[in-house]
């Protein structure tokens, strides 16, 4: 306070709102901490949530995560067949998918799907006085909205990461099967012989990072929202697109980390 | 300002100030509200009458100065005790601000079920239902806020405010955007809101009708500051010229609105 009266600003005027601003996100995301353990808890509310995020988005993970899965396989057979290799092909694919396909695609498709619609709604909420309005009337509008969704999306993203590892290795099968005529029991034989434990753990770890990270910046940017319409449309906006640029930070972070152990 | 001296305030503010930026909101504000009393803040748009009551009831933190709210300084108040005074001070919004993913029922279920943890479901749906007759909007209990006219939405928004049975209810602008006839409606709804649930009010307004009808007690807000408090007739006596501006512009308009009435 005494630094802006006495001249203007610390750094500029942006700088010192980016670290501003990014005091209030972590202010945020501890808060979600606090507050999560803490009674009364909105079961209903977060089981509601999570029918939300995980029946909307599953139409469309069912389709990209099929898609994936055979384009995948289509695009990879030409070099495995000159070196002979076409027998690879399920490993190689199941690799691919279940360690960084699955997890990505699935984040990435949600973070579109769930995370838009978080902040716009929350948006909108915050615009139109209605999260005052929660506030006014004694009921904690953070419990209640925010960490509810928060929770919905950290625990719905893993299960909907599985349903699309699935999904996108029925597709490889159709292709390899169309193609090498393999049974569908020597494909998912030959397909997990290279998976490990690791594999499949930090792929789980993934998605809930993943799935706190859309959830927390839908909520924050949602909740922040301002200048009426103009402002839904940014938190929106902006909930998808930090959310996408977040999810690649930390996927490149668990990758490090993971190959650590390997 | 019937015997004021005597009782204590329910509302008692010295000294407030607020900015936002570099606009001075409100500038060495004072005011008592006691017991019952409806007092009516006028002023232009702008001029900072919401960001009074929203500092009252502690959405808005005040920059300096006393706000006093039933005994208890409202910006010294931590999260539980500030939950606690919420209970028994209502704040009816500008647009009414009902949630719009609930049906009306849900609405007023939702503060009510969250606080007082007690109540059956049949307890709480005979509370709805009986709150809802009292704005005399009970076959709208099942519809979308969506579906709602501007003065039912109103109607809906002080109902789930009344349903926790504050002591305080502040109304931001409760006839803005509504036609005369169903602001008659609103006004009567506040009338009648007092003496069914005993509430001392501060409403915000720039309607003359909506003031002289529901208001014991005017104060005018110009640059930050109560130009002038006293019954209706007192502060409109003055010779202030932005005081008869504010009158000539309301008695014009309520002509007018006569004249189409009887069209």
């Amino acid at each position: 306070m005494y630094l802006k009266k006495s001249r203007g600003y610390f750094l500029s005027k942006k700088i010192d709102q980016f670290f501003l601003n990014l005091y209030d996100a972590l202010q945020f995301v501890v808060r979600f901490f606090k507050e999560v353990f803490r009674p009364p808890y909105e079961i209903r509310e977060i089981i509601r949530q999570c029918f939300q995020v995980g029946y909307h988005s599953l139409f469309l993970i069912s389709l990209t995560g099929f898609i994936t899965g055979i384009v995948f396989t289509k695009q990879s057979r030409p070099s495995l067949s000159e070196f002979g290799a076409q027998s690879w092909l399920p490993s190689l694919v199941a690799i691919a998918i279940i360690r960084a396909l699955a997890p990505l695609v699935t984040a990435l498709i949600a973070s579109g799907k769930v995370g838009s619609n978080i902040g716009a709604e929350l948006g909108s909420m915050k615009v139109t006085e209605q999260i005052d309005a929660m506030e006014v009337s004694a009921v904690n509008p953070y419990k209640f909205l925010v960490v509810s969704r928060i929770l919905a999306t950290t625990f719905m993203l893993p299960v909907l990461m599985c349903y699309m590892g699935f999904v996108a290795m029925l597709g490889a099968y159709l292709n390899v099967h169309s193609n090498e005529q393999t049974s569908f029991i020597l494909f998912f034989k030959n397909a997990f012989d290279k998976i490990s434990f690791l594999d499949i753990f930090s792929s789980l770890i993934k998605s809930f990072v993943y799935g706190f990270t859309i959830g927390a910046v839908a909520c924050y940017k949602g909740f922040h929202a301002k200048n009426g319409t103009e402002g839904v449309g940014r938190a929106a906006n902006a909930s998808v697109v930090l959310s996408m640029f977040l999810i690649f930070v930390e996927e490149i972070l668990i990758v490090q980390i993971a190959n650590n152990f390997r | 300002m019937t015997n004021g001296a005597q009782r204590k305030p329910m509302i008692y503010i010295r000294d407030l100030y607020k900015s936002f930026g570099e606009n001075d909101v409100l500038q060495g504000i004072d005011l008592d509200v006691y017991e019952k009393e409806n007092v009516v803040v006028l002023g232009r748009s702008g001029t900072g009458k919401s960001v009074l009551i929203k500092i009252i009831c502690g959405l808005l933190k005040p920059d300096s100065g006393t706000v006093n709210v039933l005994g208890q300084d409202v910006d010294k108040l931590n999260d539980r005790d500030l939950r606690e005074l919420r209970l028994k001070v209502g704040f009816s919004f500008q647009n009414s601000a009902l949630y719009d993913s609930m049906s009306v029922r849900e609405n007023l279920a939702f503060p009510l079920v969250r606080n007082m943890r007690r109540l059956s479901r049949k307890e709480v749906n005979e509370q709805i239902e009986s709150m809802l007759n009292d704005v005399g909007l009970l076959q709208a209990i099942d519809q979308m806020p969506s579906e709602l006219s501007g003065g039912q939405r109103k109607r809906i928004g002080i109902a789930r405010t009344l349903i926790l049975r504050p002591q305080i209810m502040l109304y931001d602008e409760p006839t803005s955007g509504l036609d005369p006839i169903t602001s008659i409606d609103i006004n009567n709804l506040i009338n009648h809101v007092r003496h069914k649930f005993n509430t001392t009010s501060i409403i915000i307004t720039h309607d003359l009708t909506c003031a002289k009808t529901t208001g014991d007690r005017l104060a005018m807000l110009f640059d930050g500051k109560f130009i002038s408090q006293g019954t209706f007739d007192e502060v409109f006596s003055s010779d202030d010229e932005r005081i008869q501006d504010f009158y000539k512009y309301n008695f014009i308009q309520n002509n007018l609105d006569r004249e189409a009435k009887n069209f």
